[in-house]
């Protein structure tokens, strides 16, 4: 088929063209000379006009992950221990759903231990992993192929790589956060001030806003946030912080949004969000709730907060004849000493990236998305789905013209150190499945989260930068000592 | 019912509607700017109340009334009866404290009123002696309307007010003085005061009638039945008497590297302002606007910038409003609007037009489409003149400016308005064809 961008209208003059055209039939432009479309997947809902669909003969074949064989090994979900999470449906108070599955239970997705690996020692843990692992189960091939992904930096032992990293590491993501009220002098030309609207007197080129590389550290978690290197302004947001349980042990949080780029003001969105969840989890884990209910009343808080903005003012004024409400994803994980626990709304994930490279990595979300929905549904298969144009629509997000709200949250006992990598579309478009993330976490990872996360968002900012990037590091267990309120 | 709640100086506002969007590579920036000045003087508050204002009190203004005295004014007679009868009207229509004089203008300017070079002072009295005065106009002479332009600048500028307002009222063309006098002579007027020019009758020139009202920043129409003098005039004094400050300029900073490639407005009228800059420190520089009452009006900028990468952004422009004071600063007037410009690689983006500025593209084209027709159509270029105006046809009628379209119609027979298909008309009124020329500058804004 033609290699040609698929063009709604002539570029030259508006006139409608259909596909295969090569030359516009109102002015004759040459088709063949449009730049095709970079690769580029825009954080998009589903409610605006959905492009065609390419016919399945144009699907390219995508390396995308194995599917999970639907229904696969016919096990019940292995990893969920109820007697460990009293009250842990997040949804609903259906008791036995440990994870709220939308559609039929995945198990080879929440495995944390290698279930191909036999004599792993984390199996006192996981109970139900003799029934897991099959031969043939899906998770067991990326397992085989992180093995040999572990010798690709076979020969730095892990004390060099932290005393080299220094130097190596990308000075894009070691820029301090750029104070604009510090320098007045412009970026770009270097030689005219900076007027109050944030733009150089001299060329006029818009200066960095505190939101375009954003960085944090605690004891025991790091993110960073940069704003890429296609889009103007950085849509994305987090929010990190240590709390103790109502036990005393401690409890790290990482929270990431990702505004909806076609929405009004999703800035604003993302953080408001990331703020909401992450004090909803402050208030509530102190006093003794469920990890994983507070998680899910924390993305209930977060959607509160960004249904909010809808009737503010500003939201009204600024696009006034293309009202269309703020709305952004929500990623959040909580780690405490036992515990890990996820949830989301929307393609933001959360991967696994065991300490021991053996072992192997997992994801641990289910995108809201047009692609996964459509696996799910046996519809179509994975590298169908996610080559089609619409695959990175998505399906659930906060804001006030969501659909339902549908909080998912998981809970999970790794069986062995590890680092959990929270993180929006814009690193895993360039590391999507486990194994393509675990080469990426350098492997002094959980020594290490500010430098992994910086480490991340160079891996995307190398891969073209597409999209904002932004990356929360948590080290699991969560350090027992030092962790005083935030 | 005038609006006494509102204060007298009125406050402007800046709203720029652009696709900030460029492609890879893309420099040309366009964008509508909308100017609106609220919480003047309201138009219509001196029909409602004419004495509204006691002396002293709003904006001190002083207007000349220019009228034609020519000897052309007596054929037919009416003509001069109602120049007078307009005048009249318009003299009741200034508010009282405002200062004016009437001119009579042959080949030389006559003081009618109140003469000895001064400015009367409108009261009752005063009023009624103006038009006493105004009995004594006869026609007889010629026309030369570089001197009453003078005249009125000589009279205007020995009042010390804040607006200065000229009505000047033609019949003839301008055959007592060479072409270069009067362009000297609005050159040396432009900024000093404003002038209102209108036409009655069919035997003066378009060109010239447009040029005047174009220079001075005021307004331009036919009257071709001199009996609508009188309306027209008392509407014109109405606007000028709601005017609340004058010289205002449009001021434009552009970044370095950026070239202005035109600046115009685009609404109520098409008039192009960019040879009309002057330099005001670095990279800006002014766009004279004149006075400004209770309105709205809408400029194109259009400026070429540096290219820059995806994911850049840059300010374009920065509009502002000022005022230019005689020592070389300038008042702000507190309302600015931000031109920018984003490069982006979505093509849905980067591609779409905004629709104001679609819409004021369609609007100067359909003004420069008539102009070209009517010339080519005195030129005798009748394939030229019925595809320009088959054109300006299909423009009126997409963009629903059915007031040209109209006019355009009593110009050639439209034989299907979408596709711009017309025929020349055989025979065309000589009033049709002036009053199509003279308006085709008039615009309509954006339909919501």
């Amino acid at each position: 088929m033609s290699q040609m961008p698929q063009l709604a209208a002539c570029p030259s003059c508006e006139w409608p063209l259909e596909s295969g055209d090569r030359f516009c039939g109102a002015c004759g432009y040459d088709l063949s000379v449009v730049p095709a479309p970079p690769r580029d997947n825009p954080t998009l809902t589903m409610n605006g006009a959905a492009p065609p669909p390419p016919s399945a003969s144009e699907a390219v074949p995508v390396d995308w992950p194995a599917a999970p064989a639907a229904g696969g090994p016919g096990t019940s979900p292995p990893v969920h221990l109820p007697d460990d999470i009293p009250g842990r449906d997040s949804g609903d108070s259906e008791p036995p759903a440990g994870v709220r599955f939308d559609r039929r239970a995945e198990p080879d997705e929440y495995p944390l231990a290698a279930p191909g690996a036999p004599g792993a020692p984390g199996a006192p843990d996981m109970p139900t992993a003799p029934d897991a692992p099959s031969p043939s189960a899906p998770s067991g091939a990326p397992a085989a192929s992180d093995a040999p992904a572990s010798p690709a930096v076979p020969t730095v032992p892990a004390a060099p790589a932290a005393s080299a990293a220094p130097q190596a590491v990308d000075p894009r993501t070691t820029d301090p956060v750029t104070p604009p009220a510090g320098t007045k002098t412009c970026v770009a030309c270097r030689a005219g001030r900076v007027d109050r609207d944030g733009y150089c007197e001299n060329c006029g080129h818009a200066q960095p806003r505190e939101r375009d590389h954003m960085e944090q550290e605690l004891d025991a978690v790091a993110a960073v946030s940069d704003r890429g290197l296609r889009h103007h302004r950085n849509e994305d947001a987090f929010a990190v912080s240590a709390t103790a349980l109502s036990d005393g042990s401690p409890a790290v949080i990482a929270i990431v949004c990702d505004g909806v780029s076609s929405a009004t003001r999703p800035d604003d969105a993302s953080l408001a969000a990331s703020r909401a969840a992450n004090e909803s989890l402050l208030e509530s884990l102190p006093r003794g709730a469920h990890p994983q209910q507070a998680m899910h009343d924390a993305i209930v808080a977060a959607s509160k907060a960004v249904n909010s903005l809808a009737q503010e003012p500003e939201t009204v004024h600024e696009q006034a004849p293309y009202q269309n409400s703020p709305a952004c994803t929500l990623v959040g994980a909580v780690v405490t000493p036992t515990l890990l626990i996820v949830g989301w709304v929307g393609d933001s994930r959360v991967y696994w990236v065991p300490a021991d490279r053996s072992a192997p990595p997992a994801r641990l979300t289910e995108d809201d998305s047009w692609a996964a929905q459509m696996v799910a549904a046996g519809l179509m298969s994975e590298a169908e789905a996610y080559a089609d144009e619409r695959a990175h629509a998505i399906t659930g997000w906060l804001g006030a013209d969501a659909y339902e709200l549908e909080p998912h949250t998981a809970s999970f006992k790794p069986d062995r150190p590890g680092v959990v990598v929270v993180c929006t579309d814009g690193l895993w478009n360039y590391a999507e499945t486990a194994g393509e993330m675990a080469e990426a976490v350098p492997l002094d990872a959980p020594l290490r989260p500010l430098h992994t996360a910086q480490v991340l968002v160079g891996h995307a900012l190398d891969g073209g930068g597409h999209d904002n990037v932004t990356v929360a590091v948590l080290p699991f267990p969560a350090p027992s000592q030092g962790a005083g309120s935030a | 019912m005038a609006n006494f709640s509102k204060s007298n100086v009125p406050q402007f506002s800046v709203d720029v509607y652009q696709n900030e969007y460029l492609p890879e590579g893309g420099r040309e920036v366009n964008a509508i700017v909308t100017v609106s000045a609220t919480g003047g003087g309201t138009i219509g508050s001196a029909v409602a109340a004419p004495h509204l204002y006691s002396p002293g009190q709003g904006p001190s203004a002083a207007v000349a009334l220019m009228v034609d005295c020519s000897g052309s004014m007596d054929y037919p007679p009416t003509k001069m009866r109602n120049a007078r009868d307009a005048t009249a009207a318009a003299i009741d229509t200034l508010r009282d404290g405002v200062h004016f004089a009437v001119i009579g203008g042959t080949h030389v300017a006559k003081e009618v009123y109140p003469g000895n070079g001064r400015l009367a002072v409108a009261d009752a009295t005063t009023r009624g002696q103006a038009k006493q005065a105004l009995r004594r106009l006869s026609a007889g002479g010629g026309t030369a309307i570089g001197t009453w332009l003078r005249l009125a600048d000589r009279l205007l500028s020995s009042a010390d007010v804040a607006i200065r307002h000229g009505i000047l009222l033609t019949d003839g063309r301008n055959e007592h003085e060479s072409p270069e006098a009067l362009k000297a002579t609005l050159d040396a007027c432009a900024g000093r005061f404003t002038c209102d020019a209108r036409g009655v009758g069919t035997d003066w020139e378009v060109k010239e009638v447009t040029g005047i009202a174009s220079a001075l920043l005021g307004t331009a129409d036919i009257v071709a039945d001199p009996a609508g003098l009188a309306a027209d005039f008392t509407h014109m004094m109405e606007t000028a008497m709601g005017k609340e400050v004058a010289d205002v300029s449009l001021r434009l900073w552009t970044p370095v590297g950026t070239t202005i490639k035109y600046v115009k407005q685009v609404a109520p009228t098409v008039e192009e302002l960019t040879d009309r800059r002057t330099e005001a420190g670095p990279r800006a520089g002014d766009y004279p606007t004149g006075s400004w009452g209770d309105e709205s009006r809408d400029y194109h900028v259009c400026v070429e910038v540096p290219a820059a990468g995806i994911g850049q952004e840059m300010l374009a422009a920065r509009v502002s409003l000022v005022i230019p004071q005689p020592d070389g600063s300038a008042q702000s007037l507190g309302a600015q609007g931000l031109v920018r410009a984003v490069w982006t690689d979505d093509m849905a983006a980067s591609t779409s037009i905004n629709p104001q500025v679609a819409h004021y593209t369609g609007q100067a084209e359909l003004a420069q489409a008539i102009q070209q027709g009517l010339d080519a159509r005195k030129a005798g270029d009748i394939d030229g003149a019925t595809a320009k105006l088959g054109r300006a046809v299909q423009l009126a009628s997409v963009s629903g400016n059915s007031d040209t379209a109209k006019l355009l119609a009593k110009v050639v027979d439209v034989v299907d308005a979408a596709a711009g298909t017309v025929r020349l008309k055989a025979k065309v009124e000589e009033a049709d064809e002036m009053t199509l020329e003279t308006r085709s500058t008039k615009t309509v804004r954006v339909k919501k």
